[in-house]
């Protein structure tokens, strides 16, 4: 296949940044789309250019780091898929393909498709753990969890971080991936003590961050490469309001 | 290759009404206040269909329900006062929602964003409130002060109701259906919202089905009126 790439680049955060076009040939429809770019860099390596710089680890969908807008949708039109897990063969032959990183304010570019998450990391520092003591650990069968529970705590649990939810929110708002933490940890018998502290201090930080407000348009969900259904944050919601109304 | 800047951090939340959840808060609540109204205002409006002397002594009946107990206009005044209250705070809200949602994309991506999750009414919420808040300043002016009814603001309900709607002027009618069919599509992904918003949101398809249709029945008891009028079912 042969592809017409329109691709984000920005040498920097101080840089203005412009989409470049690049033209791909004998792209392999087996390949991924991150190996597509990787045959692009190649080339551009051995023309003495500046490679596309992007963030990836495993390349198996479960690690967080890759992700890019692809043609207007977080992680490409694939639903359910990291962008090193979306194929090539899901492209046609001589297509166009807009390549751009997350945009959100939270976000800032370090380099062409490369963003800081850090505020995710601040959110998660605010309230998204279990303080336990330190000890031996206890048997597994101490502390009952329903098995529901336990279901939908390990689905939200599932969030990878990736800030798909971000980047495919009119508002740029963090509230999938703040809801998904406050689910996991707010469904298990060891996240009971701080639930109500975490709600809100996860949410304020959230705000603190500049990340914009739920209007529950449902984009962030229909991205999610772990698919964290839209209950995630109505739980938030109320966890939140019940400190609030303390 | 330098650093990235440290993101932008605003300042922290003050209170209830500081932070995002609150003001969605305000707004799901307000919003209920607000339906609740349209639902008597619609049924009230149906009296239409029943003559002149039921809608007129239905009118009569609103500024003077509660007396003697109360002077007249009494309750009628105090739920004027609690939906313009509703009305600017679910609006403020709006704005400040809208203003931080700006904020948080400063760039905007350059290929044409599809949307993923369909939700076209989702998508009017925020012009369509524009829209929805020049109709009810439009709707205040023709009906409740006469400024812009043929009749004036002396004439009697029924009156007023069937000169705003004449025929001749047709194009009254077609902006108060345009405006109504925002008002729907404003419910569809308000309804269900509001109760995401305070958390009481579960088994989304059956509550999301519950909205279209309250949405649906509560617009077509609306537009019936200005369409039997200018038809002239109602004369």
């Amino acid at each position: 296949m042969n592809l017409t790439l329109k691709i984000w680049r920005q040498n920097g955060s101080s840089d203005r940044g412009r989409m470049v076009t690049y033209e791909v040939q004998d792209v392999s429809p087996d390949m991924s789309f991150l190996e597509m770019l990787d045959v692009l860099n190649e080339r551009l390596t051995l023309e003495g250019d500046d490679p596309v710089a992007f963030d990836h680890d495993c390349r198996e969908g479960i690690c967080g780091m890759c992700g890019m807008v692809i043609n207007g949708v977080a992680h490409g039109e694939q639903r359910a898929t990291t962008t090193c897990q979306l194929h090539m063969r899901h492209f046609e032959d001589g297509a166009t393909v807009t390549i751009e990183p997350w945009r959100a304010a939270p976000f800032p570019v370090v380099k062409d498709l490369v963003v800081d998450r850090s505020s995710f990391d601040r959110i998660i520092q605010a309230g998204g753990f279990i303080s336990v003591p330190a000890g031996s650990a206890p048997d597994a069968h101490a502390v009952p969890v329903p098995k529901d529970d336990a279901d939908a705590a390990f689905d939200a649990a599932t969030c990878i971080g990736c800030g798909a939810c971000v980047a495919a929110c009119p508002n740029g708002s963090a509230s999938l991936f703040t809801a998904a933490k406050i689910t996991h940890l707010g469904l298990l018998p060891q996240g009971q003590p701080e639930r109500a502290a975490r709600a809100k201090a996860m949410v304020e930080q959230m705000d603190a961050e500049g990340f914009g407000g739920c209007t529950n348009t449902g984009e962030c969900t229909a991205v999610c490469p772990k698919g964290i259904p839209l209950d995630a944050i109505a739980r938030m919601n109320a966890d939140y309001l019940k400190t609030a109304s303390k | 290759m330098d650093r990235a800047p440290a993101a932008p951090v605003r300042r922290r939340p003050r209170g209830f009404y500081g932070s995002s959840n609150g003001k969605k808060a305000v707004m799901a609540v307000t919003g209920a206040v607000l339906v609740l109204f349209l639902v008597a205002h619609m049924l009230g409006n149906l009296k239409v269909f029943l003559g002149a002397d039921s809608f007129n002594h239905y009118a009569e009946w609103l500024r003077t329900v509660g007396s003697p107990a109360l002077p007249n206009r009494t309750l009628l005044t105090l739920a004027e006062i609690g939906l313009t209250v509703a009305v600017v705070l679910h609006m403020w809200s709006a704005v400040s929602l809208a203003r931080r949602a700006a904020k948080a994309r400063p760039v905007k991506y350059a290929a044409r964003v599809k949307p993923q999750a369909g939700g076209y009414a989702t998508r009017t919420m925020r012009y369509g409130g524009v829209i929805i808040l020049l109709f009810v300043i439009w709707h205040l002016l023709d009906l409740t002060f006469g400024v812009v009814n043929p009749k004036g603001g002396e004439a009697m309900p029924y009156d007023r109701v069937v000169a705003g709607f004449a025929p001749d002027r047709w194009w009254v009618t077609v902006f108060y259906v345009v405006a109504l069919a925002m008002v729907g599509l404003h419910l569809r992904h308000g309804l269900w919202s509001a109760l995401q918003t305070l958390g009481l949101a579960h088994r989304y398809k059956a509550l999301k089905t519950a909205s279209t249709v309250i949405s649906v029945v509560l617009v077509a008891g609306f537009v019936v009126v200005p369409l039997a009028v200018m038809i002239g079912v109602v004369k």
